[in-house]
């Protein structure tokens, strides 16, 4: 039965590891704004691509040159 | 033609989704309202952003003024910009901007690509319910101006006023409040687990050194519960005691000690398993029903001061030079230059220039005044047309209109909450508690020594009103988030309990039963044909003049054409020639000698075709959609009162909406109104106040309730305990008796309440309360409450729907205006 002194410490730990994650992250501001996440998500990396774009623009530009 | 006419209707704006009108803006193939909606669809055009329209269909803002050249100059001043940074390190800086048309996603993908539109900044981030943007940037490569006006220029205008500038927001306080719930939640969960096995059948045989090992790890875990998470319960049971008054947080400090000193006892003395989980469950649920109760409206602003109206700074003449100088700093003797539509920030005399002032927003009254040089002004007026230059007379914090706010600075809020029902029982309850406990106590005494003191800290920990407690926070906190998705916002929950007493409605009447943007026009005199109309339009759009503008906004589907030869006369009128024909608009001076002004009080605009006096426009207000119902429904009720800055041009109207029982007042200043609902205040009445604008900030205060009307919630409402959609304006009498039917609730769930108290004080009394049943009736009790007050609330508001439905389906001609723009709030 002394397991039993081990199982709850280790749940004590597994719990006090959520209950961390949590207060963490309340601190960082998650619960500030439940909105914008869900439509920030869904938003595509455009400045990127068209940064791209360009890169593969001015390299093919200069491999026209030499 | 048709046609035409068909096709030009059907145009939507790209950018806004406006109506076009017969002549779009185009651009790219695209049609636009306006020059403004276009040149912000180029810009994004240019930087490859299209993809803003992409998300929802028409999410730009329309701006009628694209101009804000100089309105963020203030931001250059160093002393301001750095009262708004969050974050300052070397160049790197980091701020927080309000901005009110946030409203959709596009809006927040837009924002935080605004790198694309300026490198220098380097990131932004979106906080929808608040409607901000947090922005760092790289102060080498842009300026908090050029930032500001890079907003502005796609139309997403930011609002700096001085008001959030003093007060950082208490955003603390909520987070602090999660913590406690997270820690108390935590702690809640192990004990109960702990505790489990005293409670199943055969919990005698468990080894002695498992119920010491469970008791001392729940005497831990309760610690952090007692001593965090439930301080703020003594602390304000503590200081109500002090100031000699009982509260809710009495009883339930009482309860809670007992609770911990008890169960205490028993685990260090080994008699028992002690009360742990209930302990923390209750400060659990506690904690949970404040959160509930607490949840705001944190994109709305309630409290609201004078600053948040004026400019932040105003162009300061020096040596001929032109300064921006924050407005607290301006001093008696200053120069000021104020341009269109800029705010006179203190009473001043007028030095140079005519001033055309439009003191709507302090009086009431529509019609702009007219002022020479050496003229006095005052705070709060608006000037139309060219810059003038003024000498300030009072500083800023002394002139006539803060004063109004200024003498309500040291009254205290505390004192409006003793007179709270809940407190008003918990008086009684405690007593009552006390003397049974002490009077079981006292029984046991003679009986059965052993049991006295058991029995008494029995009688006070079942008797902890945590189902009394969570009721008001659950019943009157659903109504306010249930009212506020009918289009009503309140401050807190604590004026659903306000409301529910007031006795007398008080209404503005410019902007308020009125609406101030809409003016009935017509016209009296010969028939005007179209080629009239026409010219009359073209004239009008030459002028800036208040009255011109109504009048060409009126003319919605006429094309202007061009004119010649024109000429604005200040306070008298304009002038031109339109297809040949000498065409003159204004007062009857100005028409022609012959005539003279009706003696009625209303606006009049007289019209002349090469010296032929056709007639006048009237210009009279036009009257909110469904107000004679509302009058009709809120008179049997309530008694009313209407107080207006206008003159009594509007009195026989006003006479029939109103019942002969009614007050209506006159050419009231701002002060008068405040007198007016001081008076009624001095009678033993309770006042609703609703208003719109600056001139009833200081009646909307003193009232008991003072609701502010406004067209868009997130902009310009004065200090108030609820904003109400002017759109939902009708509906008044259905949140008033939603606001009474939820009083119903929480006065049910009170009974119920006592209920539980009953039964748990039936075993408290006989000193047979034992762990078990404190475990099981505490969250019974709190659960079938809260589940009760939600439930019911819900059901109020879902009737009225459905009524509504109906109702509103009868008066669907008179609605049509409501608009449809749904707000997403939390």
């Amino acid at each position: 039965m002394s397991v039993l002194f081990v199982l709850i410490g280790v749940s004590m730990l597994v719990a006090g590891g959520f209950l961390i994650g949590f207060l963490w992250a309340v601190k960082k501001g998650q619960y500030d704004d439940s909105y914008s996440p869900s439509v920030r998500i869904l938003f595509e990396d455009k400045e990127k691509k068209a940064e791209e774009l360009l890169d593969l623009e001015n390299t093919a530009k200069k491999n026209h040159k030499s | 033609m048709v046609n035409m006419q068909q096709e030009a209707k059907n145009q939507i704006c790209v950018h806004c989704g406006d109506d076009c009108g017969k002549h779009p803006v185009m651009w790219d193939d695209k049609p636009f309202c306006c020059n403004g909606c276009s040149t912000v669809y180029q810009l994004l055009h240019e930087n490859e952003l299209c993809s803003y329209y992409d998300f929802e269909s028409n999410p730009g803002i329309k701006i009628e003024s694209g101009k804000f050249k100089e309105k963020f100059a203030f931001l250059e001043e160093e002393e301001i910009a750095n009262q708004l940074y969050d974050f300052s390190e070397g160049n790197i800086r980091k701020l927080t901007l309000y901005v009110p048309a946030i409203h959709c996603s596009s809006c927040i993908w837009l924002l935080e690509n605004l790198n694309i539109l300026n490198s220098g900044v380097l990131k932004s981030v979106v906080n929808f319910v608040k409607k901000e943007v947090s922005l760092t940037f790289d102060s080498d490569q842009v300026s908090i101006r050029q930032l500001a006006e890079l907003l502005s220029s796609i139309h997403y205008v930011p609002e700096i006023t001085l008001d959030k500038l003093q007060q950082k927001q208490n955003k603390d306080a909520n987070k602090k409040l999660l913590y406690k719930i997270g820690i108390a939640g935590f702690c809640f969960g192990n004990i109960m687990l702990l505790s489990l096995p005293e409670y199943v059948p055969g919990s005698e045989y468990l080894e002695t050194h498992f119920k010491n090992f469970f008791g001392m790890m729940n005497f831990f875990l309760v610690l952090p519960v007692f001593l965090y998470s439930g301080n703020d319960y003594m602390i304000s049971a503590y200081k109500a005691i002090k100031h000699r008054f009982v509260n809710i947080d009495v009883p339930i400090s009482l309860g809670i000690i007992t609770l911990f000193i008890q169960s205490s006892y028993e685990i260090f003395s080994g008699t028992g398993a002690g009360f742990m989980d209930s302990l923390t469950g209750l400060i659990f649920f506690l904690l949970i029903g404040k959160w509930y109760q607490n949840r705001t409206y944190q994109a709305l602003s309630f409290e609201r001061d004078y600053r948040s109206y004026f400019p932040v700074a105003v162009s300061k003449m020096e040596n001929g030079q032109e300064v921006s100088t924050p407005i607290e700093k301006l001093k008696k003797g200053d120069i000021i230059l104020i341009r269109n539509q800029e705010l006179i920030p203190a009473d001043s005399i007028l030095t140079k220039g005519d001033a055309q002032i439009d003191y709507s927003f302090v009086t009431g009254e529509s019609k702009p005044v007219f002022k020479e040089a050496g003229d006095q002004i005052f705070a709060g007026g608006k000037q139309m047309g060219s810059a003038i230059e003024l000498t300030i007379e009072k500083d800023v914090v002394q002139s006539r209109l803060t004063q109004l706010w200024n003498q309500f600075d040291e009254e205290n809020s505390e004192a409006s909450k003793l007179n709270s029902l809940i407190d008003r029982i918990s008086k009684h309850f405690t007593l009552i508690i006390i003397a049974i406990a002490a009077l079981s106590g006292v029984y046991w005494l003679f009986n059965d020594t052993s049991k006295a003191i058991f029995a008494f800290t029995s009688v006070l920990i079942v008797a902890c009103p945590c189902a009394l407690a969570l009721s008001a926070p659950f019943a009157l906190g659903n109504t306010m988030r249930l009212m506020g998705r009918l289009g009503i916002y309140l401050k807190g929950s604590h004026v659903v309990e306000k409301i529910n007493s007031i006795t007398s409605i008080v209404f503005d009447k410019t902007g308020t039963i009125t609406q101030a943007d809409e003016v009935k026009i017509s016209f009296e005199g010969e028939k005007l044909t179209a080629e009239d109309y026409v010219a009359v339009k073209s004239l009008t759009r030459h002028s800036t003049h208040i009255l011109s503008s109504s009048i060409y906004d009126h003319l919605k589907d006429i094309s202007p054409e061009n004119v010649e030869d024109y000429h604005e006369l200040p306070s008298m009128g304009i002038s031109g020639m339109v297809n040949g024909r000498e065409i003159k608009l204004g007062s009857a001076k100005f028409i022609s000698e012959g005539i003279s002004e009706s003696k009625s009080l209303t606006t009049e605009v007289y019209y002349s075709v090469d010296g032929n006096v056709k007639g006048h426009f009237t210009l009279s207000n036009q009257y909110r959609s469904g107000l004679s119902d509302l009058i009709k429904n809120l008179s049997s009720k309530y008694d009313l009162h209407v107080l207006t800055g206008d003159n009594d041009a509007e009195r026989e109207n006003l006479e029939k909406i109103f019942p002969a029982s009614s007050n209506l007042r006159y050419d009231q200043s701002p002060n008068d109104k405040l007198e007016y609902i001081n008076q009624l205040k001095k009678e033993g009445k309770k006042v609703l106040m609703i208003g719109d604008g600056l001139n009833d900030a200081g009646a909307l205060k003193s009232s008991d309730v003072g609701i502010s009307i406004a067209d868009d919630v997130y902009h310009f409402s004065p200090a108030c305990d609820a904003i109400l959609e002017s759109s939902k304006f009708s509906e008044l009498t259905r949140f008033l008796s939603i606001t009474k039917k939820s009083i119903w609730i929480v006065k049910l769930s009170f009974l119920l309440s006592f209920l539980y108290n009953f039964v748990g004080l039936y075993f408290a009394i006989q000193g047979i309360l034992s762990p078990i049943v404190a475990a099981l009736l505490m969250p019974i009790s709190s659960v079938s409450i809260v589940a009760f007050t939600t439930i019911t609330t819900n059901l109020i508001a879902k009737n009225k729907e459905s009524e509504n439905k109906i109702t509103n389906n009868k008066n669907i001609e008179q609605k049509d205006f409501v608009s449809a723009k749904s707000v997403q709030l939390n």
